[in-house]
């Protein structure tokens, strides 16, 4: 590009002294310093990434024997009502905040940050060691509550008082809710060290050249997501830590008076309303820290294996922050039959139907990214297809439950399960999985195995449909969510049995294909096909490593410098289909021809 | 919600202030150039530290701003809210104390700077004694309610009270352990290379400080 047909004139023809100083690292001097009490963002990642898996492990399980149950009700004799309450709880909480937000933020955020923005490391490698401790004594403390006791909290994953404390709940009196609301407490705690890090190295530790609009998009997804967590955390920790007084002090924040076993409970006055404004104060927010990060990771992974840039960059990044900000306003469209005022409720749908803008924004640039594109059918790109396809599913289903007069029938029923883990697990799933495929090169320096990773799709893309499709429909129907058993009703067909059992057999495959998965994970460490540097021909920085998989510090003697933004795919004249982050416009045969 | 939505409209202007001046109209796809041509686009010259401070102190504010959220809506919400909170007349001390803490750090921070050693040890010294003092007036509070009658389920305000002036001793304790951390860098090596860390524990007793003075407010008034 000539300097003539650049925006760029008004500004001196200088290059500023370099804006980032190179930073001492800490060497580690032992095995242990180095792989397990390890200061390496780059392992910290795989340790939040490995610790997330084996506690998604156990939630799948859980929901396995969920389905079990479900599909097959009174076969199955030692699931009890109150241990199909425990698997529902546990599930729920270990899907969302154990492995979901752990493995996008402590996982892919440890990991591609610094390499991403061109960083040595993240900018207090201490505390970011203490953020995965803290997390992997959260997720222990949770795994204790499975030998409590009295078991695991039963109180479904909202926790919401006051049944969540009561006696009849399973968990509620002895020490299952404690744990959960200690782990809890000390997830966000390890969390907001993490988070602090994520953030602060995106703004101060960026490479000479990587302005924020350079910046791609996956670590914008991270980066305003770890902002809204920061944010949105100290409202759970508030609730929970509300709830335990009530529980172990005896106070009332959110105990009603009420009548428990026969016998009037200490409590009076507290207002469990409260408590769902504070949880969904947090938990909507979360959805999107969930979102975000896979927002992102799609546009990479699509601009990548379409070989095209992505398209409306600008619109992307306005989108994030702007969906962001708005998903701080909706909370209360989880709360419409809660009993709180109705014109409450028609703000709220208003507000969330507003997100439908930003997000549709971001459905149309992938479109208009993949149109027209070299578009290259590997894993990473049909886990990125799958996600797009699901994410529209769930949204619009979304719309339905957005409204206050079609939520109320719906939100005690299957619709709304399905529509969460649309949206909210099957998705973001599948990013998670395009992602390891995709970046699992530059981890270990070998590809996944293709044919698994294909048979790992194509099992658990076409398996989700058939599990959540058909779970819509007995939604429609009537079919109660939260329900060990159905029994005999007037208004379900026969028919919703069979299909629960449909649904259940599909669920034992698709979590068949996992193993697949796992075991494609292990395999290939050894066995896999060597990737060499850059498997991808991406343009992003991290790619562009002198070691591969990187070594300590990320860069070898000196940082990066950035030239360019990371989509440089098909440029009309340059030499290559793409052009690294670092290469200076002097380098390309680049005609100054607008694309 | 009120105060929580208030609170993160303002920690979201301050955003929204920092992102308008990173040129967000950039098209970086038109812009391939040597690194660092567009002024101010870098990282900006605050230490990462300090950043790091700021953050967390928009964090903790709105982890208070959520208390004082929930203290609000429990107040509507429940039919058994009793107005008029007695406080005991020691947190009036605390309070002064807490102010006085507050400025012992700066001026530590001051001396760090400029004066001879003695200053900044002497100040250092009674930061610590104001912040120790201040912890064990708030456990004589404690003390007061108790033998007031006055336990933590007692009503619903003195149970905020607890929960409040619980927190907020938590995060004072958390500063300490930061101070002692400076302390002992401050003792060893030269002052000068202790003011940077100081004007940072500074800063944040200034904001424990004010979240103290806001909470107390809201007790005595809310």
């Amino acid at each position: 590009m000539t300097t003539a047909s650049s925006p760029l004139n008004g500004f001196p023809d200088r290059v500023p002294p370099a804006e980032v100083e190179d930073v001492e690292l800490y060497h580690a001097k032992s095995w242990i310093t180095r792989w397990v009490f390890s200061q390496d963002a780059k392992i910290i990642g795989i340790q939040y990434a490995t610790t997330a898996t084996a506690i998604g492990l156990v939630a799948l399980v859980l929901s396995w024997l969920m389905r079990l149950q479900l599909g097959f009700p009174g076969t199955f004799d030692f699931i009890t009502p109150a241990e199909y309450y425990q698997f529902i709880t546990m599930h729920g909480m270990i899907m969302v905040v154990y492995l979901l937000t752990a493995l996008f933020l402590g996982g892919f955020g440890n990991y591609l940050i610094p390499l991403m923005v061109g960083a040595r490391d993240m900018v207090f490698p201490y505390m970011n060691m203490l953020s995965y401790w803290i997390y992997l004594l959260a997720v222990l403390v949770l795994v204790a509550s499975f030998f409590a006791p009295g078991g695991p909290t039963g109180a479904g994953w909202t926790l919401y008082p006051p049944q969540a404390i009561l006696s009849g709940t399973p968990g509620g009196t002895g020490s299952g809710i404690i744990l959960m609301l200690v782990s809890l407490i000390l997830f966000i705690i390890g969390f907001t060290m993490g988070g602090l890090n994520y953030v602060i190295t995106v703004l101060q530790a960026r490479a000479r050249g990587m302005t924020l609009m350079r910046m791609p998009l996956t670590v914008w997804g991270i980066f305003t997501a770890t902002v809204m967590a920061l944010l949105a955390f100290p409202a759970l920790f508030v609730s929970a830590v509300m709830m335990l007084f009530d529980m172990l002090l005896g106070t009332s924040f959110f105990m009603p008076a009420l009548v428990e076993m026969g016998e009037l409970a200490k409590h009076e006055g507290g207002s469990p309303l409260l408590f769902q404004h504070l949880f969904w104060f947090f938990g909507h927010p979360e959805v999107y820290i969930v979102a975000l990060p896979a927002f992102g990771i799609v546009s990479d992974l699509i601009s990548v294996h379409a070989r095209r840039n992505i398209f409306g960059y600008r619109m992307m990044v306005w989108a994030i922050v702007i969906i962001g900000a708005l998903s701080f306003i909706v909370w209360a469209h989880h709360m419409y039959v809660s009993g709180m005022n109705p014109w409450f409720g028609f703000f709220f749908a208003t507000t969330t139907l507003i997100i439908a803008v930003p997000t549709a924004i971001k459905v149309y640039n992938w479109l208009l990214t993949l149109w027209r594109g070299d578009i290259h059918l590997t894993v990473p790109m049909l886990f990125a297809l799958a996600f797009i396809v699901t994410f529209v599913n769930g949204g619009l289903t979304g719309l339905f439950l957005g409204n206050v007069v079609v939520d109320v029938p719906l939100s005690d029923t299957m619709f709304v399960v399905a529509h969460f883990h649309m949206v909210m697990g099957v998705a973001p799933i599948f990013v998670i999985f395009g992602a390891i495929y995709h970046w699992y090169p530059k981890i270990t320096g070998r590809m996944l195995n293709e044919a698994m990773g294909q048979i790992h799709f194509w099992v658990s893309f076409l398996g989700a449909y058939l599990i959540f499709f058909p779970m819509h429909y007995l939604g429609l129907i009537g079919v109660p969510r939260r329900y060990h058993e159905l029994g005999p009703t007037s208004f379900i067909p026969e028919s919703a049995a069979t299909l629960n059992a449909f649904i259940t057999i599909v669920a034992l495959i698709v979590g068949a294909a996992q193993m697949l998965f796992l075991f494609n994970l292990a395999w290939s460490i050894r066995h896999g096909r060597p990737s060499g540097p850059n498997p991808w021909r991406a343009a992003s920085l991290e790619w562009q490593t002198p070691e591969t998989p990187p070594g300590h510090g990320n860069w070898g003697d000196t940082l990066p410098v950035v030239h360019r933004w990371a989509y440089d795919y098909n440029v009309p004249g340059a030499a290559e289909d793409f052009i690294p982050q670092t290469v200076p416009p002097s380098d390309t045969a680049a005609t100054g021809e607008h694309r | 919600m009120t105060a929580i939505i208030i609170y993160l409209a303002i920690v979201g202007s301050v955003v929204a202030v920092f992102l308008s001046r990173q040129r967000l109209l950039a098209k970086p796809w038109l812009e391939a150039g040597p690194e660092g041509v567009l002024p101010g686009t870098g990282p900006s010259t605050l230490a990462p530290a300090t950043l790091a401070l700021w953050i967390i102190i928009a964090v903790a504010g709105a982890l208070f701003t959520l208390f004082i959220s929930a203290w609000l809506m429990r107040r509507h919400m429940g039919h058994d809210w009793r107005h008029g909170l007695h406080l005991p007349h020691i947190l009036w001390v605390t309070t002064a104390i807490l102010a006085a803490g507050s400025i012992a750090l700066h001026l530590a921070q001051r001396a760090a700077g400029e004066g001879p050693r003695g200053g900044m040890q002497a100040a250092l010294a009674a930061s610590w004694l104001l912040a120790l003092l201040f912890l064990g007036g708030q456990a004589l509070a404690w003390r007061a309610m108790i033998a007031a009658g006055q336990g933590v389920a007692a009503s619903p305000d003195v149970s905020f009270f607890y929960l409040l002036t619980g927190v907020h001793a938590l995060h004072v304790a958390g500063g300490m352990i930061a101070l002692a951390a400076v302390t002992v860098g401050a003792l060893r090596r030269e002052p000068e290379a202790a003011r940077d860390p100081l004007a940072l524990c500074a800063t944040y007793w200034h904001f424990l400080l004010v979240a103290w003075l806001v909470l107390f407010g809201l007790m005595l008034h809310g």
